[in-house]
């Protein structure tokens, strides 16, 4: 992948950043940031599926609970390495993302997010009903991760590294998938879907594989948010894991993978601030910023940044992007016709 | 017998519950397009709203009636303030204003009155009707009651009045209705205003079974959904006999099938939603539309 120096420097930055991290930091927030690791893979996810082909999922909560589950029954009931739960969580979400990404050929933008809202609803009560398998009400709980003898800091910082390392192959397999012709045939059955199926686009063949690496990418979430916790019970994957997972999209940027990034870090550290107010004063922030963002920056902290230092360094562009900024065309593709 | 007849007494109570709150999300439907996502949890608020005016040694009745204006006039402010700035927006924006609308108010409930289940005063009596031999919930028969009245009293507004009709034509044709000199922007703040008193009655009728929890409209929701997609969401008939049809279908299920019970019945409701609009996306009721591409 050729990328200019505007594009690689800031993912040098991170990526330092992310490994000198855990040195600088105390150690509660180490693990608050295993945590942005998984946030940021999961709402990835809903950037490649919602914001670059305008699908609109408001259940992305009900594949990280898929892919949770996995991992913990694979781990507890069937006692294999916290590690083999993960790849496995990404092959049973990836599935089941294909099998709701075929339903989602025949639903229409608000209807697809009716459904998928029902969806997350009713994700809770599958778990509490397969008790045999999920371990009911109260969930089940997977063994502690261990850091291998050759590592030299603690279980917690293994971890960190490993979530981490696993968000980076995530980040760069997505950003390989969605260059070229599959991520310009995404983006083209999301601004005109008319015009892309003139031009030999298969919308059957590309939507559903977005909802299919969509849901994987929630799977690997859900998988690491088990694994961390070391615990997984309905209410992990309530309806307001979905809406969290919605809300670090559009807060952070729902067109670029680095809205993915700064979504994760508010979804992961605003609730606790806010916290401190009160225990519903989360809920309350978030809504509210929320809207004010729908009203005023619907692009997100990301976009609207972009757009802020266009204005004021024009000197900085480097290279005439592919396709021409727009704030709203992921969210204009919902109002298309998905059956032409 | 008596069992069956109880059984469909009582789904039908829940059923007419499904259908205000799916009459309310169809309001909102046919006026602008727009699923409001936030239904349920404005319910809710102003059901905890009743709750609190009980708490003050108001009579029940009087409580109801006040808390039903108040979300009636929450619904027009709504609208006026949050929905207008995006009704021409692409509806991705319009469904993350209305989650938005969903997390505040799930939120500020949480934030005043707590997450303690509260339980919530009936207005009906306790003792059980008996008709024709048969025990029946009073509960029960007077939600059926207090919900069919309601959607007359919806349903003869729209046909008789001319505000009504004003707010027919300010849905179906806003360009035109514009010319005849209605106030179409406030026709449609009336129907959220309408839609929420509506919601407000159904969180208010179910909330004595329910408990008060702000999360407690979030399976009512899906339910009414589930009512308005299998009724066709843009027919008010439609929510009725979906809500109706759901209520009893579901209470039946879980009672006589033992694989569903308590816990399917919102797979089952997800089913009907993601069956419907699959195979037939306009509903029993409504109308098949064709786009031009």
């Amino acid at each position: 992948m050729r990328l200019n120096t505007a594009q690689w420097v800031p993912i040098a930055i991170a990526a330092v950043v992310i490994a000198v991290l855990p040195a600088v930091v105390p150690s509660f927030i180490v693990f608050d940031l295993i945590f942005v690791a998984a946030y940021a893979i999961a709402v990835l996810g809903l950037v490649v599926l919602t914001g670059m082909n305008g699908q609109i999922s408001l259940g992305h909560g009900a594949f990280m609970a898929l892919g949770g589950y996995v991992a913990a029954v694979l781990a507890h009931n069937a006692g294999w390495p916290y590690w083999i739960g993960v790849p496995l969580a990404a092959v049973a979400c990836g599935a089941f993302g294909l099998f709701i990404g075929l339903i989602a050929l025949r639903l229409a933008g608000v209807y697809l997010a009716l459904a998928t809202f029902s969806l997350a609803v009713a994700t809770p009560s599958f778990l509490k009903h397969y008790k045999s398998i999920t371990g009911g009400f109260g969930g089940m709980s997977l063994e502690a991760v261990k850091a291998p003898a050759w590592f030299p800091l603690d279980a917690q910082h293994w971890l960190y590294y490993v979530a981490w390392a696993v968000a980076g192959i995530c980040f760069l397999l997505s950003a390989l998938l969605v260059r070229g012709t599959f991520g310009r045939a995404l983006r083209a059955l999301r601004d005109n879907p008319v015009a892309a199926v003139s031009f030999g686009i298969n919308p059957y063949y590309y939507k559903t594989l977005a909802f299919g690496w969509s849901a994987a990418l929630a799977g690997v979430a859900g998988a690491f948010l088990a694994i961390a916790t070391a615990f997984v019970s309905p209410d992990t994957f309530s309806f307001a894991l979905s809406i969290t997972l919605l809300i670090g999209a559009v807060l952070g940027g729902i067109l670029t993978f680095w809205g993915a990034l700064i979504g994760a870090l508010v979804i992961e550290f605003l609730p606790l601030l806010a916290q401190q107010v009160n225990a519903a004063a989360p809920s309350v922030v978030y809504g509210v910023t929320l809207i004010l963002m729908m009203l005023f920056v619907p692009d997100g902290i990301v976009g609207g940044l972009q757009r802020a230092v266009r204005r004021f360094a024009p000197a900085h562009r480097t290279k005439p992007e592919l396709e021409p900024f727009s704030p709203s065309a992921a969210m204009k593709a919902a109002d298309q016709p998905s059956r032409e | 017998m008596h069992d069956l007849a109880q059984q469909i007494v009582s789904g039908l109570a829940t059923g007419s519950i499904f259908a205000s709150m799916a009459l309310a999300l169809v309001l909102i439907y046919r006026a602008m397009g727009i699923i409001n996502f936030a239904q349920g949890e404005l319910a809710m608020f102003t059901t905890y709203i009743a709750w609190q005016l009980t708490q003050t040694g108001m009579p029940i009745l009087l409580a109801f009636v006040l808390a039903v204006l108040i979300a009636f006039v929450g619904g027009v402010a709504l609208e006026r303030i949050v929905v207008r700035p995006v009704e021409r927006a692409p509806q991705l924006t319009v469904v993350i204003v209305t989650l938005g609308l969903f997390t505040v108010f799930n939120g500020l409930a949480g934030w005043f009155w707590g997450y303690v289940v509260k339980s919530f005063p009936t207005p009906f009596p306790t003792a059980p009707l008996n008709i024709a031999g048969v025990a029946f919930s009073a509960q029960d028969v007077g939600v059926i009651v207090v919900s069919l009245i309601t959607l007359g009293l919806i349903s003869l507004f729209f046909q008789k009045t001319k505000i009504g009709l004003a707010m027919r034509a300010a849905a179906l044709y806003p360009e035109q209705s514009r010319v005849l000199g209605i106030h179409v922007g406030w026709m449609l703040a009336l129907g959220w205003g309408l839609a929420s008193a509506v919601g407000a009655i159904s969180g208010i009728m179910v909330a004595p079974a329910l408990f008060l929890d702000p999360n407690m409209m979030q399976s009512v929701i899906v339910y009414a959904f589930a009512a308005a997609v299998l009724g066709g969401i843009e027919s008010p008939i439609g929510a009725v006999v979906g809500g109706l049809v759901l209520g009893v279908a579901l209470n039946l299920l879980g009672t006589y099938v033992e694989a569903i019970g308590n816990e399917l019945r919102l797979a089952a409701a997800l089913a009907i939603i993601v069956v419907v609009l699959m195979v037939k996306p306009s509903g029993l009721f409504g109308r098949t539309t064709v786009q031009r591409v």
